[in-house]
């Protein structure tokens, strides 16, 4: 597996974040998203800051695991802010680099930009550090429930996203068998010319693909050996239920958006 | 070629709330053209050990020998592919390695990698196919239209091709009929001393490592649990049982006759028959005093 990569990385814990019903997660997210491209004043920044790091901090995941899985996030945040600052030509002239004047509007963009990205990636990664897939699939199958009425298929939906998260796991693990099997038998996926080391993924993509068809096939198969056949009348093993949890976490999040909106200018 | 680990520790997505210990304290040489069983409970850390044998894996703190290459946390640059040449592994489950779009490319895959000649490459294909019980008619079959047996043993033709000084193997038979497991067993024993190979097999089977090894390392929670000859070792079947092993049957067999009825037969791989005659003339030879 890889150890560099948080996004969509689950972390088992017992902290009230992952105890919350994870429709309450998905919601307070949807808006804390929507929220976050409202605040324009120093005090709904630092709102919404320190909800998002005390909400990580309540995780019990170390920052430092969350920081660094970011990594190839952190590039795009600091492309973001330097692009604002050299591009945006409002306020006052702080000072110059190289004769390139920087204005004081600038700055206040290129931060309040990167700390929006920054922001949504913390929380939205904070939703699959402390959900398990299997919940978010069926947050998302609950609260698109609405929908049956138009015969939109929600039941199929969250079926197949539920079985696509479960194999990614699984197909990681093949892939790092294979390729170290095939690296057994000399072949080099790091160095070389690039034509090289792209003929070198062939050995591990075929094999990939045969055996992901293979367990499509089986799970096909168990699955219509046990009657499975569709949403219709299907009860749950778990079913979601909102406590009292969810509704001071609701509750005190209303109260934070209220603030942004008290602060905004 | 001398294998040897020396306080090896291998962690798993160190720094991480993953971190996972796999191996730790690990100490043991094997003289070069041994034959080498690693037994031990599932998840004591056997796969991870063998894939330090060809530098898949990088000790975390320790050093790893093998002949004269040494892999080790803080040194650079080993000579991987040179190292991978002469160490052949065979994975468990091999046949999810195949590829290619006949029998015959796929054992050629390895030994070209190595940059081994064509004709040489062609020789190497038809001993290995032999070695592995499959006739030559096959090269040009695609390796996906064999059965479950088959595609094991060109998987492993395609490591012998390499021909390897070091053959590392991670319960080769696991899944296969006994037919099919005593044959491969007895074609990698054959190899072994054909080719002067030091061997490394990891196997669930008791009765392999009595019956093929000359060695055994038991290990536990990513330790050495003990080490020895495999007849030594096995003669501890209290400490055995504490780790989730059991004994072979027919040592326990030879256990229980000198308990119980006071009969001693050293076990020297005599056949079930040869076992039986000796037991029945003791037996008699008991009655009769
Ligand atoms: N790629 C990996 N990432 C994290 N942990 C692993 C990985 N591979 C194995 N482990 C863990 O290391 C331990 C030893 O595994 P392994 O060497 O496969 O044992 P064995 O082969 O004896 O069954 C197990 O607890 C396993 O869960
Ligand atoms: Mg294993």
């Amino acid at each position: 597996m890889n150890s560099s990569m948080v996004i969509g990385q689950y972390v088992p814990g017992k902290s009230i974040v992952h105890e919350l019903d994870p429709r309450t997660k998905i919601s307070i997210i949807f808006f804390f998203v929507i929220i976050v491209f409202f605040a324009n004043s120093f005090m709904s920044y630092l709102l919404l800051t320190l909800f998002a790091v005390g909400s990580v901090f309540i995780t019990r995941i170390p920052l430092s695991f969350i920081v660094k899985g970011l990594k190839p996030v952190w590039f795009i945040i600091i492309f973001t802010f330097f692009l604002h600052v050299f591009m945006t030509k409002e306020g006052n002239i702080l000072f110059t680099i190289f004769s390139y004047p920087i204005y004081s509007g600038a700055l206040i963009q290129g931060i309040s930009i990167s700390l929006r990205f920054f922001l949504l990636i913390l929380v939205t990664s904070m939703l699959t550090l402390t959900t398990t897939p299997i919940s978010i699939t069926d947050a998302i199958e609950s609260l698109l429930d609405p929908l049956k009425k138009l015969r939109f298929p929600v039941h199929e939906l969250a079926l197949m996203m539920s079985i696509s998260l479960r194999f990614i796991p699984t197909l990681m693990q093949e892939t790092e068998k294979i390729s170290k099997a095939q690296a057994s038998r000399g072949v080099d996926f790091r160095s070389g010319p690039i034509k090289e080391r792209m003929k070198a993924i062939v050995p591990l993509l075929v094999p990939l693909f045969v055996s992901a068809f293979k367990r499509a096939e089986e799970l096909a198969m168990a699955m219509e050996a046990r009657g499975y056949q569709g949403g219709e009348g299907r009860t749950k093993l778990r079913e979601l239920v909102l406590t009292k949890k969810d509704y001071y976490v609701i509750a005190f999040f209303i109260l934070v958006i209220t603030g942004v909106f008290l602060t905004r200018q | 070629m001398e294998i040897s680990f020396d306080d090896v520790k291998y962690i798993y997505q160190p720094n991480s709330p993953f971190e996972h210990r796999a191996i730790d304290n690990l100490s043991f040489t094997i003289p070069s053209g041994s034959f080498v069983a690693v037994i031990g409970h599932t998840g004591s850390g056997k796969s991870t050990m063998i894939q330090h044998l060809n530098g898949l894996l990088i000790p975390t703190h320790g050093e790893v020998r093998v002949g004269d290459f040494s892999l080790k946390a803080d040194r650079k640059k080993t000579n991987l592919k040179a190292l991978r040449e002469q160490v052949g592994v065979v994975f468990q489950y091999p046949e999810h390695q195949l590829f290619e779009e006949t029998i015959q490319k796929d054992i050629a895959f390895g030994p070209s990698n190595f940059g081994v000649s064509e004709e040489e490459i062609q020789r190497r294909i038809h001993s290995s196919l032999q070695a592995v019980g499959l006739s030559s008619d096959m090269l040009e079959r695609s390796p996906f239209d064999l059965s479950g047996g088959q595609m094991r043993r060109v998987a492993i033709a395609g490591v012998l091709a390499m021909e390897p000084n070091v053959l590392v193997l991670d319960e080769p038979t696991a899944g296969l009929d006994p037919k099919g497991q005593r044959e491969i067993m007895d074609m990698f024993h054959d190899l072994h001393e054909d080719k002067g190979l030091t061997t490394v097999l990891v196997t669930h089977s008791m009765e392999d490592a009595l019956a093929y090894a000359d060695y055994c390392i038991v290990m536990d929670h990513g330790e050495m649990y003990m080490q020895g000859k495999p007849l030594e070792v096995f003669r501890q079947k209290e400490a055995l049982n504490a780790v989730g092993l059991e004994v072979p049957e027919i040592i326990e067999l030879l256990a229980k006759l000198e308990a119980e009825l006071d009969i001693s037969i050293p076990y020297e791989k005599q056949s079930l028959q040869e076992l039986a005659t000796l037991i029945n003339s003791k037996l008699k030879g008991g009655a009769s005093t």
